[in-house]
């Protein structure tokens, strides 16, 4: 067996049997799955309470507009006094009182209804009471100025503009969310992966470094052959952690909504739904949406510019590793990590999200060190072949400079002892 | 005697800093070979040119007449000062991915370990951790995996440190006994009673450049002074010893002794032997002791260096 092999696979192996590994692997699923239950659970108790709102009103106008409805009940206290009606309100404990005055006008009415509450009430209850109440004002209006409800009514347009490209595909206006939730995803699964990874990259030469068994090991083997067995070793149980995570995820996530009943469906998309107040059409279109995203070319570049973007950064995690003595002493080299990933991470949320072939989008999508963050969260939205063939190329012509780079630091770093570097003399080991 | 090794004028800097200059060693095939020198005199930068962990700026190295190669590292065992091994991974499993790495196959790097095992009774460590064994147990492990593989060039970076002198002495043994079977032994200490213990050959490095370098009796030869300790037994000491200062280059010496001997050290001129010495002793009264004084190595290091200042 060669050389390299025989290092991935001590790594893979000592990466897997590593008891912080095994519980991160097996615990985090169930941890993710619980909050998810758990904030599933919670929003289902909110929306079981009934809210019970009492109105005082004077004008008998709208004494059968206020139906009971799902979550809010109504009870008309227009019979009392209004101080006695306030005074109910509060030993009943009811969630407030509508005061509707009587006025001269509607226009005037319109701006003297009150709410009385110890709290404030939810923005959906008054939104729909305002509405309820606007509308009946509205069709009083219609009645004084002598026009036909009902013909009002038969004229209304309803618009919902389809949107459609020039090749006649037709799109949802969701179309947009998905493409930032499936960049946005994957960008940040790449920036967490980087960081968890890179970490372990990094923890693994430092133990060697400070067991003192590197001189043993590069006697038999070239630095940069243990640096890259490192690297694709932690890579491949990283794989390994994903896949697990995964499956067991899934698994999980389909039991817990199976025994609650809790359906664990995007949430967003039917809202937004009712929202729009249709269709079957438009579920449809979403569906088309999703299937027509460039699935195959999104889940080889996920697969291209994660790979990519690990190898960039665990070289440049690994030479940091070799140069300081312990975990602690790393800390003043992380900047050049940490900061180019939350710049794309910002770029991508902000820029790519707003106009995803900007002059900014574009520029950090070709910079090596946020390219593959801002890339994968532009490719959804459509990039043209060549901007990823040129983003791509730079990605992998920097990935070998850097290793270069990084393993010059490394192999003089593994053999130094006892200082802490400066930047300035990582910057001379490159020249040893 | 055709030589294993040979390092030629190699040079090595680290920045404004010189580890080594136009430093040429040759290590003949089948020696114990000396590697002296004081702290940060550039023996370890020696050494890891020698291993290809690091590359010199200038000079080469051959291995058995061919330049030093990638492969070559197959044929070396290395022992660095600063050794150790994983924590938390077993004994037997590190100890297989060590000797694998050198280019044993499993099987066979199994088989040579049970070997080497059984050899120092500590089979039953097989499945411990790193952790649980004592630092010196650890360096048993690690003599082990340097010879393990049966390389032609072994290089010792301070072998018995850590060691009690019951298992320096194993070691030590199994030192000697590797060189029987034909390996050459290249041997870096500060401790020169084992170096005058074990070595053939040494080479002498300060600040960087090598000041001394041969055949450890050779040098000692070249050493001497013609001076000998002189034990003997008179009527009168102080007599002879105004006598003889007339005549030779006489010292008074210190040794011990059961009775009253006059001691002395002296150093004869060149056209003198120690003959014509003992001649002239002969009536002078009992000879108790008579012997050449031979520089010892650590004489040697100490004068040359302080010499080199």
């Amino acid at each position: 067996m060669s050389n390299l092999k025989l290092i991935i696979k001590r790594e893979f192996i000592a990466r897997v049997r590593n008891k912080t590994f095994v519980m991160m692997t097996f615990l985090s699923p169930l941890i993710m799955v619980g909050m998810i239950s758990l904030i599933a659970w919670l929003a289902t108790l909110n929306n079981d309470e009934i809210r019970k709102v009492a109105f005082y009103d004077e004008t008998g106008l709208f004494s059968t507009d206020f139906k009971d409805s799902g979550d809010v009940d109504y009870i008309d206290y227009s019979h009392l006094t209004l101080n006695d009606a306030k005074d109910s309100v509060v030993i009943k404990k009811l969630d407030g009182l509508l005061y509707v005055p009587k006025k001269n006008s509607n226009s005037e009415l319109a701006k003297s209804i009150q709410f009385y509450a110890d709290e404030a009430p939810s923005i959906s209850i008054l939104n729909r009471i305002e509405k309820i109440i606007a509308n009946k004002l509205t069709n009083q209006n219609f009645e004084e100025k002598g026009l036909d409800l009902d013909a009002i009514e038969n004229s209304k347009a309803k618009v919902n503009i389809l949107i459609e490209n020039f090749s006649g595909e037709k799109t949802s206006k969701m179309s947009s969310y998905i493409k930032m939730i499936f960049g946005g995803v994957a960008g940040y699964f790449l920036m967490m992966f980087i960081i968890i990874y890179g970490n372990m990259v990094m923890r693994s030469v430092i133990e060697e470094k400070s067991n003192r068994i590197i001189e043993i090991i590069i006697s038999s083997v070239k630095p940069l052959q243990l640096m890259m067995g490192k690297i694709l070793g932690t890579s491949f149980a990283g794989i390994l952690q994903f896949l697990i995570w995964v499956i067991l995820g899934g698994v999980l996530l389909a039991v817990v909504s199976s025994v609650f009943g809790i359906n664990p469906q995007p949430v967003g998309i039917d809202q937004s739904m009712a929202m729009q107040g249709d269709s079957q059409q438009e579920i449809q279109l979403i569906l088309q949406d999703i299937m027509k995203l460039p699935l195959g070319t999104l889940v080889l570049s996920f697969f291209i510019y994660f790979i990519g973007g690990y190898f960039l950064y665990s070289s440049i995690y690994a030479a940091i590793g070799a140069a300081v003595d312990s975990e602690t002493d790393s800390q003043q080299f992380m900047l050049p990590i940490i900061l180019p990933l939350m710049l794309g991470i910002y770029v991508g949320f902000f820029s790519v999200i707003e106009n995803p072939h900007g002059t900014v989008s574009t520029v950090f999508s070709m910079i090596p060190l946020t390219s593959p963050i801002v890339m994968l969260m532009r490719i959804p939205f459509g990039v043209p072949w060549w901007e990823v063939l040129i983003s791509m190329l730079l990605l992998v012509g920097s990935i070998i400079f850097i290793t270069w780079l990084a393993g010059k630091i490394y192999r003089v770093g593994i053999l130094m002892y006892g200082k802490k570097p400066s930047y300035k003399e990582l910057f001379k080991w490159m020249k040893y | 005697m055709a030589n294993l090794l040979e390092v030629q004028q190699a040079t090595k800097q680290f920045g404004n800093f010189t580890a080594l200059q136009d430093v040429s060693i040759q290590v003949p095939k089948g020696s114990i070979f000396g590697l002296l020198g004081p702290n940060g005199a550039g023996k370890t930068t020696l050494i890891r040119i020698i291993n290809q962990i690091t590359l010199p700026d200038r000079g080469s190295v051959y291995l058995d007449n061919e330049p030093l190669k990638p492969q070559h590292i197959r044929d070396i065992g290395y022992l660095p000062e600063e050794r150790g091994l994983y924590k938390s991974m077993k004994v037997g499993e590190q100890a297989l991915y060590l000797a694998q790495l050198k280019g044993l196959s499993k099987a066979e790097a199994k088989e040579r370990l049970t070997y080497w095992f059984d050899k120092f009774d500590i089979s039953h460590w097989w499945n411990k951790k790193i952790q649980e064994l004592s630092k010196g147990m650890a360096q048993k492990v690690q003599f082990i995996v340097t010879v393990l593989h049966k390389p032609k060039l072994l290089i010792f970076d301070e072998p018995f440190s850590g060691f009690d002198p019951i298992n320096a002495n194993v070691i030590k043994d199994e030192i000697l006994q590797l060189r029987d079977e034909g390996a050459t032994v290249i041997f870096s200490t500060h401790r020169m009673e084992s170096v005058e213990e074990l070595c053939d050959h040494i080479a002498l490095i300060n600040k960087s450049k090598k000041i001394l370098e041969g055949k450890v009796t050779d040098i000692k030869r070249a050493y001497k002074s013609n001076t000998f300790e002189v034990g003997i037994l008179t009527e009168n000491n102080t007599d002879l010893y105004t006598t003889l200062q007339g005549k030779f280059d006489v010292t008074p010496a210190d040794f011990k002794t059961i009775d009253d001997q006059l001691k002395m050290k002296i150093t004869l001129d060149n056209n003198t032997s120690s003959n014509e010495l003992l001649q002239y002793l002969s009536d002078k009264g009992q000879i108790m002791r008579f012997n050449e004084v031979i520089p010892g190595v650590n004489e040697i290091f100490i004068k040359t260096i302080t010499e080199n200042e």
